[in-house]
């Protein structure tokens, strides 16, 4: 059992790779329950979160539907990474990290109370993530017929509320599934029942190693406040049109987009037998040094891969020190593996 | 749950000995340690001819999880490298006293050795520490 934001939780229930594979394989399910999910209610919501995101939420048109966001500061370094999901018209739900949780709802509210809305957290749910190829099946036997039909129709990236439980088709994984988030008291009947269908438990760690292969960020890690989304691998999250929406850090990333970002995040793969560790250091021959800010085993290709900030100059071809020793490796497209397959060359 | 077998020497560092009839030592990290470091993915040994120090660094076993040296219990000169682990690093988790051993090592006679602790005293270790 680890600490992580002021959670107690399991880096693993058995071992950690036989996680890793259940999902990439079959399924798993994790208690993401330390993860913080707020309502923002108000004829005004809309507006505020264009303010308060880097990504427009003017693209979710259709109820249900979700947007990967990041929260900025003034300065354009990440506050947060966050989901919003589109309930209806004056009503929006966004899910934050647990460490952040606090400094985001005291930031959220008090550009909140500006636009008339409401800030609800709801620490009456539990959140399950259900990931792997045969999560969705398995989730849905969990359902009443007309639920499971609901539920297994939602596209990539939307959701629906089914009775008292709502039901997102999103993850961090890389691999299609589910979140719920339902009723505390609903949590262990569930979580027991994915088991008995043969959903493995899985730990943070198999959730570090299952999105690092994903290629998705790991807020704290990856990007935080100090560092602008243009440098974490994030540009396709910004959304700068339309260009009269002032949303905040917009001055700030404009300023770094007509200079050019100095650095950038990208993915790499060791050429060698060994492990990429965050906080090792990076280096791109001719043209400087940069750092890794997640790294470990993948799993699923049987080495190691890394995330790294290099500088915008860096080529494909890069070293890392390892204990004093020099190791290749090499830039290469995120993600690594996607829906079980290595996409790595 | 955790295995100390009796016929081996131990250090508080979670490593332990072997001694051959021919006097050559074996060195491994033990079952407590495996557990604690969750499934080994990757394991660095010494090149055969290597001098090692007692107490100094001369493996590194690599999990998920973390990284971490193994230190040497003894002076003396590295004979060989496991070299299955290259190929098969969960040696160390699934037999961690026998196809999981990490390095053979000749040691030097009247050299230094890490303060060795028998299985009892090793057992009694574990328990302070809440293992």
């Amino acid at each position: 059992m680890v600490d992580f934001g002021g959670w107690d939780m399991p880096l693993q229930y058995g071992s950690q790779l036989a996680e890793h594979h259940a999902v990439r394989r079959a399924a798993g399910v994790f208690d993401v329950s330390h993860m913080g999910i707020v309502d923002l209610n108000g004829t005004r919501v809309r507006a505020l979160l264009q303010l308060l995101l880097a990504n427009d939420v003017g693209k979710l048109t259709v109820a249900g539907e979700a947007l990967y966001g990041c929260m900025l500061n003034e300065s354009g370094g990440v506050i947060d990474d966050l989901i919003v999901y589109f309930l209806a018209e004056g009503s929006f739900r966004i899910v934050i990290n647990a460490a952040t949780r606090a400094s985001d709802i005291a930031w959220i509210r008090r550009q909140a109370q500006l636009f008339g809305v409401e800030v609800l957290e709801r620490a009456d749910l539990a959140m399950l993530a259900i990931q792997g190829p045969s999560a969705r099946a398995a989730t849905a036997t969990l359902l009443s017929d007309g639920g499971a039909h609901a539920a297994l129709d939602l596209q990539p990236f939307c959701a629906c509320q089914i009775d008292s439980w709502f039901v997102a088709r999103t993850g961090y994984t890389g691999e299609d599934g589910f979140e719920l988030m339902l009723p505390v008291a609903d949590a262990t009947r569930v979580w027991r029942g994915l088991g008995s269908r043969g959903v493995a438990p899985c730990g943070l760690g198999a959730r570090d190693t299952l999105r690092l292969e994903a290629g998705m960020n790991l807020y704290g890690n990856d990007m935080d406040e100090d560092t602008h989304p243009f440098e974490s691998g994030l540009a396709w999250t910004v959304s700068m049109q339309p260009a009269a929406r002032r949303f905040i850090g917009r001055e700030a990333l404009e300023a770094i987009q007509a200079a050019g970002s100095r650095r950038k995040l990208v993915g790499l793969l060791l050429e060698s037998p060994g492990v990429l560790r965050r906080h090792q250091t990076v280096i791109a021959p001719q043209v400087g040094e940069g750092y890794i800010t997640s790294g470990g085993y993948a799993p699923t290709l049987e080495r190691s891969i890394a995330f790294a900030r290099l500088p915008a100059a860096a080529g494909n071809a890069v070293q890392v020190n390892i204990r004093g020793k020099l190791l290749d490796a090499r830039v290469v497209k995120r993600p690594f593996v996607r829906f079980g397959k290595s996409l790595v060359h | 749950m955790t295995k100390i077998p009796a016929d081996l020497k131990y250090t508080s560092s979670h490593e332990w000995l072997r001694t051959l009839a021919d006097g050559t030592i074996k060195v491994g990290i033990t079952d407590s340690a495996q557990q604690a470091l969750g499934d080994l993915v990757f394991v660095e040994v010494p090149e055969a001819g290597r001098a090692l120090q007692s107490g100094e660094p001369c493996a590194v076993v690599e999990s998920v999880k973390a990284a971490s040296d193994v230190y040497s219990p003894v002076t003396g000169e590295v004979i060989e490298g496991n070299p299955r682990l290259a190929g098969a690093p969960e040696l160390v988790n699934e037999q961690p006293y026998d196809d999981g051993w990490l390095l053979h090592v000749r040691p030097t006679p009247g050299g230094n050795a890490t303060t060795l602790l028998s299985a009892a005293e090793y057992e009694k270790l574990l328990q302070t520490q809440g293992d």
